[in-house]
């Protein structure tokens, strides 16, 4: 018996809770990737046309700082969202991304997904939330990262 | 002449016993570790307690203790430099002498945990509170169903017991995860906030009882992570840290909303300190 994409988008967390005809519109757009160790999965400042949903395999964030070399922002794991440049205007990734080890992934295609939930506003809804707990997540957790806690009190 | 151990009477909790330094190392740029002979040769304690350490002329201050339980011939303690006392502690050699009164306070809840997953979460030097608890269920390893580490420092280089952590990660029957808050390329590993790892660290949390120690608030987010994640409040302890002084529960100095961390902690269960974790004048 073969899983269809649609089964396969099923079983994600992040996508926990769809109904049946939202995860065939995800599935008409998504479409299933490897991404070699050492190999970008984006850069800085290409056009944000995809986001994926990790499968299987790390993924570091970087930023390059002129005289520091690259930075690592944050990692991102097996069934985590990479990239939602897409979702905002002007569209373009605002970090590198490489996979620190073999990739498996779902990439879905940005321009065709921006289409689907402008089109079908509960689909668009559902979307959103989705991802709307993950920015508020990663907000949360880059601001304790901020703050140093390791440091020195003194 | 008498011996160290002849001329030392059976003190009363508020006056240190002389221990003899057997050794210093440096942990990081910022810590380090003592090994501390016992005067009578028997330090006994339970994974989670503190002494106060007192630097004769100097201060006194309360440290956790980071050895291994089933080894009591030494007191091992790991510290990290941020005041008078803890800089003279740095500057101590082997043969010195330093106060030690204690073991005091509440232990990590093994007991408890007989029969279930742990997951044990450390912040940064916070992981010198647990060793001695990990020692403890390592030693019982079959008493225990999954055992899982989650580790977060400040940067790779911050890394405490680096030695110890390959060694656990090592072991088939331990699942260890790592993070950094921050690294350059040449760490491979996982870079985030510590909290990040309870999502998607393997263990039941409806059959889970969690050690947490670290900065405290690292420990007051990877709380809500467990909680998050359906370990109940009661099955999540946190090791907390105030001014203690006399540590015998009578000074006050400890004191946190109705309770005295000296003695009532330092190891408290979540559902005690959840509504006190929230008021910034406690």
């Amino acid at each position: 018996m073969t899983t269809t994409l649609d089964q396969v988008l099923g079983a994600q967390a992040f996508f926990a809770g769809l109904d049946d005809e939202h995860l065939a519109t995800l599935a008409s757009v998504a479409e299933p990737v490897s991404v070699a160790i050492g190999r970008k999965v984006f850069h800085e400042g290409d056009v944000a046309d995809a986001c994926y949903l990790l499968l299987e395999g790390d993924v570091a964030l970087e930023m390059d700082i002129p005289g520091r070399g690259p930075h690592v922002l944050q990692t991102l794991h097996a069934g985590d969202m990479l990239g939602w440049s897409w979702l905002v205007s002007p569209f373009r990734y605002a970090y590198d991304a490489q996979a620190l080890t073999e990739v498996k992934a779902i990439r879905f295609d940005a321009v065709a997904l921006r289409s689907a939930k402008d089109t079908d506003k509960v689909f668009g809804y559902e979307l959103m939330q989705r991802f709307a707990e993950v920015l508020v997540r990663r907000m949360q957790a880059a601001r304790l990262q901020l703050l140093d806690v390791y440091g020195n009190a003194h | 002449m008498a011996t160290l151990t002849e001329l030392t009477p059976k003190l009363a909790p508020m006056e240190p016993v002389p221990f003899v330094v057997r050794s210093i190392r440096d942990e990081l740029s910022d810590t380090f570790t003592l090994e501390l002979d016992p005067p009578d040769g028997v330090f006994e304690f339970l994974p989670g307690q503190f002494t106060m350490l007192y630097v004769f002329g100097i201060g006194e201050v309360p440290i956790s203790v980071s050895g291994d339980p089933a080894q009591p011939s030494t007191l091992v303690q790991t510290i990290r430099g941020v005041g008078a006392v803890t800089y003279a502690l740095r500057q101590v050699r082997p043969g010195d002498v330093v106060g030690v009164r204690g073991p005091f306070g509440t232990e990590w809840p093994l007991a408890e945990a007989d029969g279930h997953d742990i997951v044990f979460v450390a912040g940064g030097i916070g992981l010198a509170p647990l060793r001695p608890a990990i020692y403890s269920v390592l030693a019982n390893r079959q008493r225990y169903g999954k055992v899982v580490l989650l580790y977060g420092a400040r940067s790779p280089s911050d890394m405490l017991f680096t030695q110890e952590l390959l060694e656990w990660g090592g072991r088939y029957d331990v699942d260890v995860l790592i993070t950094v808050d921050n690294a350059d390329r040449q760490w491979r590993g996982a870079v985030g906030v510590v909290t990040k790892l309870v999502r998607r660290a393997p263990f039941d949390p409806h059959d889970t009882v969690a050690m947490v120690c670290g900065p405290e608030v690292m420990m007051r987010f990877s709380a809500q992570e467990l909680e998050g994640r359906g370990v109940p409040q009661h099955r999540i302890h946190l090791s907390m840290e105030r001014n203690m002084k006399c540590g015998i529960g009578l000074c006050g100095h400890c004191q946190f909303g109705g309770r005295f961390v000296c003695w009532q902690g330092p190891v408290f269960s979540y559902d005690e300190l959840a509504p006190l974790l929230l008021v910034k004048e406690v």
